[in-house]
Formats: C-alpha cells, sequence, structure tokens
C-alpha cells in the first residue's frame, strides 16, 4: 500500500466506526418506535376487555 | 472514634478466625499460587537470561492473578448470610467494613506472595542487587493498591452478571499505573537501581485510590 | 384515573415531543455540521501543506488528533455528569454519563485505529509503545470497562454504581500520563504525532478539523441522549402498565 492508501484507509475507518455507531442509534429508535405503536395498541385491546 | 474501630477489628478478626478454621479455602488457594509459579515456569524459560530480565513482570503478574482468586471469594459470606443487608440498615459506619475487608485481604494476600516469593527466587534464581528491605515496601505499597481496589470492586460486583469475571475486568485497566509501578521499581531495585520515582507514584495511588474507596463505599453499599 | 387513557397520553406526548425537538434543530444543524465536516476534508487533503518528511500520509494527523482531543472532552463530560449525579441524583445526569462515554469510546477507537495506520507506513511497525497511543489505549480500556459495568449491572444500581466506577476511572487518568510518562523516558520508543513546533497553517486546518468534529461529536450525543430518555420512558410506562394491569388479564 503506498502512502496515499494509507491515507485513504485512515479516513475511510474513521467514518465506517462513526457510520456504524450511528446505525446502531437509528435501528435502536426505530425498533422503539415500533414497540411504542404496538404497545398503544395493546393497551387498547386490554382496556376493551376492562369491566 | 471508638465504635468504628471496634467494628474494624471485630470483622476483621471474624474473619481471620473464619478463614483458619475453613483450611479449604486457604489450601486451594495456596495450591493455586504454588501452580501459577510453576505454569509461569514453564512458560518463561528460567535458565534464560531474558526471563531473569523480566522476573519482576513475572512475579507481579502472578501476585495479580492469585489476588484476584482470592478477591472473588471477598463477600462470598457476607452475601450468603445477608449481612450486607444488615450493615445497610445499622447506624455503623460502612467504611469499617470496608476497612476490615480490606485489611483482611491484604493479609491474605501477602501471604500467598510470601510463598510464592522463595519459589521465584529458587527457579528463577534471582539475587538482589539493590536492598531487599526496599522490596518488602514496593510488596507492601503494590499489594495494597491492589488489595484496596480489589475489594471495593469486589463489593461492585456483587449484583452483577458474572460476577467473577467482572472482578479483573474492573480492577485490571485501573491497575495498569500501580502494575507498571509496582514492576519497574522491583526491577530497579533488583538491579540496584534508584526507584524513588515509582515507589513516590506508589504511595500516591495508594493514598488517593484507598481515600476515594473510603469515600464511595457507602454509596456502592446503598446502591439501589 | 383510567390507566388507559394515561398511557395513551404519556405515549402520545413522548412521540410529540421527541418528534418535535428533533424537527427543529437537529436537522439544521446537521447540514452546518455536514458542511463544515466536508470543507475540513477538503483543507486536510487538499489546502494544508504537504508534510516534508512524511508526506502525504501526515494527512492522517488531522483526524487522529481532532478525534483525540473530542475522546478527552467527552471523558471529561463523563467525570462531570457522573459527579453531578452522585451529588444531586438526577436521571439526566446519569443519561449524560452514559453518552458522553459511548461516544468517548467510539472516538477514542477511531484514535486508536488510526495510530497504527499512522505509524506502519513512517515507521514500519504498527504499535509503537508511544506514549500518547498508550496512554489512550489505557483510557479506552477504562471507559470500555465502564461501559461493561453498566450493561452487567442490575438496572437499579446502574447509575450510582457507574457514577462511582466514573470518579475512579477519572483520578487513575493523571497517573496513567504520569507512570508512562516516566516508563517512556527511561525507555525511549519512537514519537507519533511528530514533537516540536508545528506550521500555523498546519495548526489551522487541525482546529478547524477539531471544531467539525466537536459540532458531529455533540449532534451524536445528542441523538443518543434523546433514544436512551425514549427508552427509559417507554421502560417506564412498560412498568406502569404491569404494575396497573387489572388482575387475570392476559399480557
Amino acid at each position: 500500500m503506498s502512502g496515499n492508501g494509507y491515507l485513504f484507509a485512515a479516513y475511510a475507518i474513521t467514518w465506517i466506526i462513526h457510520i456504524v455507531y450511528l446505525g446502531t442509534i437509528v435501528s435502536r429508535y426505530s425498533r422503539l418506535k415500533r414497540e411504542i405503536e404496538e404497545a398503544g395498541l395493546r393497551s387498547q385491546v386490554s382496556g376493551v376487555r376492562k369491566p | 472514634m471508638s465504635a468504628p474501630t471496634g467494628i474494624t477489628r471485630a470483622t476483621l478478626l471474624k474473619d481471620l478466625r473464619l478463614e483458619w478454621r475453613s483450611k479449604d479455602a486457604i489450601n486451594s488457594m495456596l495450591f493455586f499460587s504454588l501452580l501459577v509459579v510453576i505454569m509461569f515456569s514453564f512458560s518463561f524459560d528460567p535458565t534464560a537470561e531474558e526471563s531473569r530480565r523480566i522476573a519482576s513482570g513475572l512475579i507481579w503478574l502472578a501476585f495479580l492473578f492469585a489476588a484476584v482468586v482470592a478477591l472473588n471469594q471477598t463477600w462470598a459470606r457476607e452475601i450468603r448470610n445477608q449481612v450486607l443487608d444488615a450493615y445497610r440498615v445499622s447506624p455503623a459506619p460502612a467504611n469499617s467494613l470496608f476497612i476490615a475487608k480490606t485489611l483482611g485481604n491484604f493479609i491474605f494476600v501477602s501471604v500467598l506472595e510470601a510463598l510464592m516469593t522463595p519459589l521465584f527466587i529458587v527457579f528463577y534464581q534471582l539475587r538482589s542487587i539493590g536492598p531487599a528491605w526496599q522490596l518488602l515496601v514496593v510488596a507492601a505499597l503494590g499489594t495494597w493498591a491492589l488489595v484496596v481496589n480489589g475489594t471495593f470492586f469486589a463489593a461492585m460486583s456483587l449484583r452483577t452478571r458474572s460476577r467473577e469475571i467482572m472482578l479483573p475486568l474492573l480492577l485490571f485497566p485501573i491497575s495498569i499505573p500501580a502494575l507498571l509501578a509496582m514492576v519497574q521499581s522491583t526491577t530497579a531495585i533488583l538491579n540496584g537501581e534508584g526507584a524513588r520515582f515509582w515507589i513516590v507514584l506508589l504511595v500516591t495511588y495508594d493514598l488517593v485510590f484507598t481515600t476515594v474507596c473510603l469515600l464511595l463505599f457507602e454509596t456502592v453499599l446503598n446502591a439501589e | 384515573m383510567n390507566h388507559l387513557k394515561a398511557f395513551e397520553i404519556f405515549n402520545g406526548s413522548m412521540i410529540q415531543s421527541f418528534n418535535d425537538s428533533m424537527k427543529k434543530a437537529f436537522p439544521i444543524l446537521g447540514i452546518l455540521t455536514a458542511i463544515l465536516l466536508s470543507y475540513a476534508l477538503y483543507m486536510a487533503l487538499v489546502w494544508a501543506p504537504t508534510e516534508r518528511t512524511m508526506g502525504d500520509v501526515q494527512r492522517i494527523f488531522y483526524y487522529h488528533v481532532p478525534s483525540a482531543w473530542t475522546a478527552f472532552i467527552l471523558f471529561f463530560v463523563n467525570f462531570a455528569a457522573s459527579i453531578i449525579y452522585l451529588i444531586k441524583r438526577k436521571p439526566a445526569a446519569d443519561i449524560v454519563a452514559l453518552v458522553s462515554a459511548e461516544v468517548g469510546v467510539v472516538f477514542c477507537t477511531v484514535v486508536l485505529v488510526t495510530g497504527p495506520i499512522w505509524a506502519r507506513p513512517v515507521w514500519g511497525i504498527w504499535w509503537t509503545w508511544d506514549m500518547r497511543l498508550t496512554s489512550t489505549l489505557v483510557l479506552w480500556l477504562i471507559y470500555v470497562s465502564y461501559l461493561f459495568l453498566r450493561r452487567f449491572s442490575s438496572s437499579g444500581q446502574t447509575p450510582a454504581l457507574a457514577a462511582v466506577l466514573a470518579v475512579l476511572g477519572a483520578l487513575c487518568v493523571p497517573f496513567v500520563y504520569f507512570s508512562i510518562w516516566f516508563f517512556r523516558t527511561q525507555h525511549p520508543q519512537p514519537v507519533m504525532g511528530g514533537g516540536g513546533s508545528i506550521d500555523p497553517r498546519m495548526l489551522h486546518v487541525l482546529l478547524i478539523n477539531w471544531l467539525a468534529f466537536s459540532c458531529f461529536a455533540f449532534l451524536v450525543c445528542w441523538s443518543r441522549y434523546r433514544l436512551e430518555k425514549l427508552q427509559r420512558d417507554v421502560d417506564q410506562a412498560h412498568a406502569l402498565e404491569s404494575l396497573m394491569a387489572p388482575r387475570g388479564s392476559v399480557r
């Protein structure tokens, strides 16, 4: 690898690390949002069964 | 200040008595320490000149692993008998318990080290050019550094998952400066050089961490 | 009070407030940061002068050093937040501590990865036990162990225990630097990062990249903070719901 190859690798891997971390945040957020909507539905169902 | 000292002394004596009676725990740990020395001797050829040069590193690593095994069961008896809950509701200062446990561990680990050291000296044909009493000072300071943090982290790990692995996981990174100081000062003394910087570092480390552990132990005990 | 209504209102307002604050400021700051980062990248790759001895590889410096500075700042924030938590017991402080440690570890990882990538072409070896890199490694270890404690401890205890560990870890940092510094002066090794004075144009590019990464770090922390807050609100709502569930109802 030439000198510039190392340079490119360093910059690329920096952003890969950051993007992976951001990805975990985004996926957790969407999973959470889905869970909230499902839970909202579930409350409605159990509410109907209440005397 | 008589009540806290009384509790400390009582707890410490109780622990020492119990350990002495249940020789199983001591014996298995003594044998473990012996095994560690021998495993190291097989891994790092004692006849090689290089091994003698890194002997202090080998010794302190062996002490470290033996200490972790000893530290892991620090609070085992307390958990079994719900002693910690009693301490939480009693007006007794939590520090007395911590000091007693730390002193008990210090004595116990020192006993292990006292067993392992002659073996290392014999196996590795070690000789000290510098004054041997300085080695004792370093050993005491270093052991205290490991034990004070180890006892504290053992208390923190009590209700974590994988309790036994949690202790070394927390202890090792924070002990790195102390470990470096222990090994470097031991090497320096064995070679007849000055170890003042490292000893001062160790003393400072011990003072700082003992103080902080004493201040924060109550928080750890009541963390819920 | 009808527990269904309470949950719905809580539910709705949670998503609402999340969306509101995200909608308002975040995208604008995001775009500004992206522009700043691109500008900083251009400066680093094009505008900055080529280093005499190392050549273009030296430009890794403009990512390596700002990441280190950002990590240090984040770890200091963790220390401050942990102390605030120990004194005031505010849950927000606990979340800030968690977030700053996580993002700090991410930036620290960048430092530890770009360091060897820089060292290899310049000195021929991947790792030199150079003072700065070694200290950063120990710092990384301390805060990774902090994250492990957060993950493995039982949830009621986590904030207090983590705060205590953060204080111990932060107090350890000066010892780490002193011990490794003295060790290195006794056993000198190639110094990475180049000692001595720095060309003012290089300093300028360095500071621009630092500013850009600091803004980026702030946005990442903010996102992570909102995520954690939402997660805890959801967990609380679940706990509340199971507490108030009528007996015999199917979950």
